[in-house]
């Protein structure tokens, strides 16, 4: 997600508040903003005087090495990637290290690659590896300067090691050298270590928050947030996109126990209630009419069609090369396929979340933040504050898989309309919980959009691609946003091509056009965005090409890799290490890049007796550049290749008359341990700047089980989820 | 309202007998070790052991539990729990960690039923327990290890 971010930061301009948002009656529950730009807060952590205290790590007198995280651990394991790069270089011992997030402060904690506070795209080390090893020198240098200068020593005859500063038989600790090496000045420039020297980078760390995660995760998610004298908010929504509330009858739902608020929104009611409970009893008898004048009323069916028939339509054309219909007219063999790709829902564990107290003056909120430097705007924007006024407290998520990075903010807006609301009618400051519950969270739409694709590719006498046309019919995630500038150029969204549009197989000659209907379903970045289903139709039409010219697979993928070294090596690796296919077992290939990584998965299938199938096992080959922690790249592509295998076994959401028709995990059932193969990942030993992981494993698994598939079935599934075709 | 024995120790509940026992233990005795996810008894984020048993507490009524022994993650201290926290700390099993206190619970209640379980003894009590970081090929490998330490 949010790599559209990076080819330019934002400029940053002192803009007014209400630039911030406009709210209007639009598809996402009446929310949309009208530009953003980051802006500026002071807030810091709190650090006692006697410490070192910089923007990226503290050291408290008690030894304690605090590292400040300004980017959202949503399980990826970023709090521990950062935490080793400040450790490797500051050369603590593990046992004194500890986690804090950042504040929300973009003038400080932006991503380097956005140019505001925020997480996605697999950027989190990408773009930390050189800020957070500088951090953690910088300390180490001060830290080494106290120590020679109360010793009277020369500064290199001062050495550290696991958290110990020795020079001849003098020695101490970071902690008792922290209040001296916070009164040396900063030095300007720092020596990095080299690879060589690094004593956790490379190595199997172990997570930072793990333990506490084994022991009921006490005070780390936002809907475990249980403040003083807090209260309990779920909102109905309305039950079609674009719709408003037109009248509320909240007697009924007044009268629950529990109850002490109905509060009436542009985008829904609010019920207060003392706990969770009560307020969904409350939400139950509530009776609201819906204004639905302005709402979506299309089902998936109605889209689906007009989306096929788009694709016997051109579209507006992408930059191409060469002469694609010329080569197809001259081609020995073509093949030809159209695909369909529903919606999806992120279906994290933790539903969406988000503690609010608002006082008329300042506000602050609780949530898993994914963009801060959006949510704060919004948030300030919404309760006519400006930005310091406004305090945001990321805490850690159940998972996000991109839900929880919203360019319109939907869910902080919301909790500051509830505050504001509740603070008017009551007139008093108390914090309020906005909890969606499972089905709250499955219909509020920001699905993957539902896509099309239609591709025609030839071969040529000697069983080489000759000439690909493609169309591409789906939703842009970013058109409409204020990340388009970014991501859409002449009228195509980077977000539904990508994977196609900047393949690296060898297509000289190559067209893709594109139709982006305007639909009011909200849509939205979903583990590896566009690739979700680029990948599948670029990697089940090579299987299918390289069975027309009769070639192996890999092979024919090979020779088409002739100018990527790096993607070819990762397919190199997946075959020699996945071996034969064992008996009874169907195998399939695939292999992607996405987010600047390489992904090769090698899948084993075996067909049921009833005629499902069973992953049995996946082989992976992966190069990420120089693997900062092996074991958490291992990981992510585990868990990576289970969340796309999830989506497209069972995974589908669909709409009736604009409403959505699943609500819970038994209408769009997830992958459970019985569905879960065994995988094998092989790393690609890299001296490459760091690139993304927790996106670059899910791409390949739908085409490789696909591939899989047609071996053992002779079908070709082209429209998800296999469900559909009693595969799963 | 319902009198428990929670973690050991007998407890008032004084909400509502039609109140899930999930949001007694949360929003009353803010013990939020126990999780939230579907409410509907899909995802087994909110296990619970009633009387030994892995129980869905989204779906446990607190007028049903009157006199019963209820152990949630914050008070399961038994060796196969121990045993269960260490193979996932040393197998690194969590991501978000938001289904693991669910997970815990469920693996904890099958090595004490089956000491040395099968794949399909895994597969057969841990399906109810949806993760969507798709950790379940450690999960299952960290029962196996539990399971080792046990014997040990």
């Amino acid at each position: 997600m949010l790599h559209y971010l990076n080819p330019q930061a934002p400029t940053p301009v002192a803009p007014t508040r209400r630039s911030f948002l406009k709210l209007a009656a639009g598809a996402a529950g009446g929310i949309v903003i009208g530009s953003v730009l980051p802006m500026r807060n002071v807030a810091q952590a709190s650090v006692s005087a006697d410490a070192l205290a910089q923007p990226f790590l503290h050291i408290a007198p008690d030894n304690t090495v605090t590292i400040i995280v300004k980017h959202l651990d949503k399980g990826q394991g970023a709090a521990t990637g950062l935490a080793t790069l400040v450790a490797d270089e500051l050369d603590a011992d593990l046992g004194q290290l500890a986690v804090e997030y950042a504040p929300s402060n973009p003038d400080v904690y932006k991503n380097l690659l956005f140019g505001v506070q925020g997480t996605g795209g697999s950027t989190a080390i990408a773009n930390s590896f050189d800020q957070y090893r500088q951090a953690g020198a910088t300390a180490r240098a001060m830290v080494v300067n106290a120590a020679a200068e109360s010793w009277g020593v020369a500064p290199e005859t001062v050495s550290v090691a696991k958290g110990v500063v020795k020079a001849g038989d003098k020695k101490a600790t970071l902690g008792e050298l922290a209040e001296a090496a916070a009164a040396q000045p900063v030095p300007e420039t720092v020596t990095l270590k080299t690879p060589d020297q690094w004593v956790y980078v490379g190595k199997e760390m172990p997570r930072v928050e793990l333990p506490a995660k084994t022991e009921g995760s006490v005070g780390l998610f936002g809907i475990d947030h249980q403040p003083e004298g807090g209260l309990v908010a779920v909102m109905l929504r309305a039950p079609r996109f674009g719709a408003t509330v037109a009248s509320v009858d909240d007697s009924a739902a007044r009268a629950v126990d529990g109850v002490v608020e109905v509060l009436a929104l542009p985008a829904g009611v609010a019920v207060v209630a003392s706990d969770t409970w009560s307020a969904m009893q409350g939400r139950d008898v509530l009776d609201v009419t819906w204004d639905d004048s302005n709402a979506e009323t299309r089902g998936t069916e109605e889209l689906a069609a007009e989306y096929a028939a788009l694709l016997n339509q051109p579209g507006t054309a992408a930059p191409g090369r060469g002469d694609a219909a010329g080569k197809l007219g001259a081609a020995t063999k073509i093949v030809e396929a159209d695909y369909s790709f529903p919606f999806l829902n992120h279906a994290q564990m933790e539903p969406l979340n988000i503690t609010a107290l608002f006082d008329g003056e300042t506000a602050e909120f609780w949530f898993g933040s994914q963009i801060q430097t959006i949510d704060h705007g919004v948030a300030a924007a919404v309760l006519g504050l400006e930005f310091p006024q406004v305090r945001i407290n990321t805490t850690w998520a159940g998972g996000s898989f991109g839900r929880r990075a919203t360019a319109d903010a939907h869910l902080v807006a919301e909790a500051a309309m509830t505050a504001k609301a509740w603070l008017e009618k009551t007139g008093t400051a108390q914090p309020i919980k906005l909890v969606f519950t499972r089905e709250d969270d499955m219909a509020s739409g920001y699905f993957r959009p539902m896509h099309m694709h239609r591709v025609r590719a030839g071969l040529d006498e000697n069983g080489m691609i000759s000439g690909w046309e493609h169309r591409v019919v789906g939703q842009g995630i970013l058109m409409g946003t204020p990340f388009e500038s970014f991501g859409v150029h002449d009228g195509v969204d980077h977000s539904s091509v990508e994977g196609v549009h900047d393949t690296t197989y060898d297509l000289p000659d190559f067209a893709l056009d594109v139709h982006h209907p305007h639909v009011g379903v909200p849509v939205l970045w979903w583990r590896s965005v566009g690739h979700t289903h680029t990948a599948y139709v670029m990697e089940t039409m090579m299987d299918e090409l390289a069975e027309a010219a009769g070639q192996d697979p890999v092979e024919f993928r090979l020779a088409h890799l002739k100018n990527d070294v790096r993607l070819a090596g990762v397919l190199k690796l997946a075959a020699e290490k996945a071996g034969p296919a064992p008996d009874g077992r169907h195998r399939g290939i695939a292999v992607h890049k996405s987010f600047n990584s390489y992904a090769a998965e090698i899948a084993d299938v075996r067909l049921r007796d009833d005629g499902t199938i069973k992953v049995e096992h996946v082989t992976c080959a992966v190069d990420c550049g120089v693997p900062i922690n092996p074991d958490n790249i291992r990981a992510q592509v585990e868990g990576g290749l289970g969340y796309g295998l999830s989506a497209i076994l069972r995974e589908e959401i669909t709409l009736t008359e604009g409403e959505v028709d699943q609500l819970n995990y038994p209408d769009y059932p997830p992958l459970r341990i019985t569905d879960m193969p065994t995988v094998d990942v092989h790393i690609t030993a890299s001296t490459e700047a760091p690139t993304g992981i927790g996106e670059p494993g899910t791409p390949p698994i739908g085409p490789a089980v696909a591939n899989a598939v047609y071996r053992a079935t002779g079908q070709r599934i082209r429209d998800l989820p296999f469900s559909r075709h009693g595969l799963a | 309202m319902a009198r428990i024995v929670l973690n050991g120790t007998p407890t008032d509940l004084d909400v509502s007998p039609d109140m899930p026992l999930l949001w007694a233990l949360r929003d009353h005795l803010k013990m939020t070790g126990t999780k939230f996810g579907c409410g509907v008894a899909s995802c087994g984020a909110c296990t619970v052991h009633v009387d030994g048993v892995a129980s869905r507490a989204c779906q446990t009524y607190v007028g049903d539990i009157e006199g019963a022994e209820i152990t949630t993650i914050e008070g399961n201290a038994t060796p196969q729990a121990e045993a269960v926290r260490q193979a996932w700390v040393e197998l690194q099993v969590p991501q978000c960690g938001y289904c693991q206190s669910g997970q815990i619970m469920s693996a904890s209640a099958l090595l004490t039923d089956v000491p040395q379980p099968t794949d399909d003894d895994i597969d057969a009590a841990m399906a109810g327990n949806v993760c969507r970081c798709a950790t379940y090929a450690r999960i299952r490998k960290a029962i196996h290890r539990a399971s080792d330490i046990m014997e040990a």
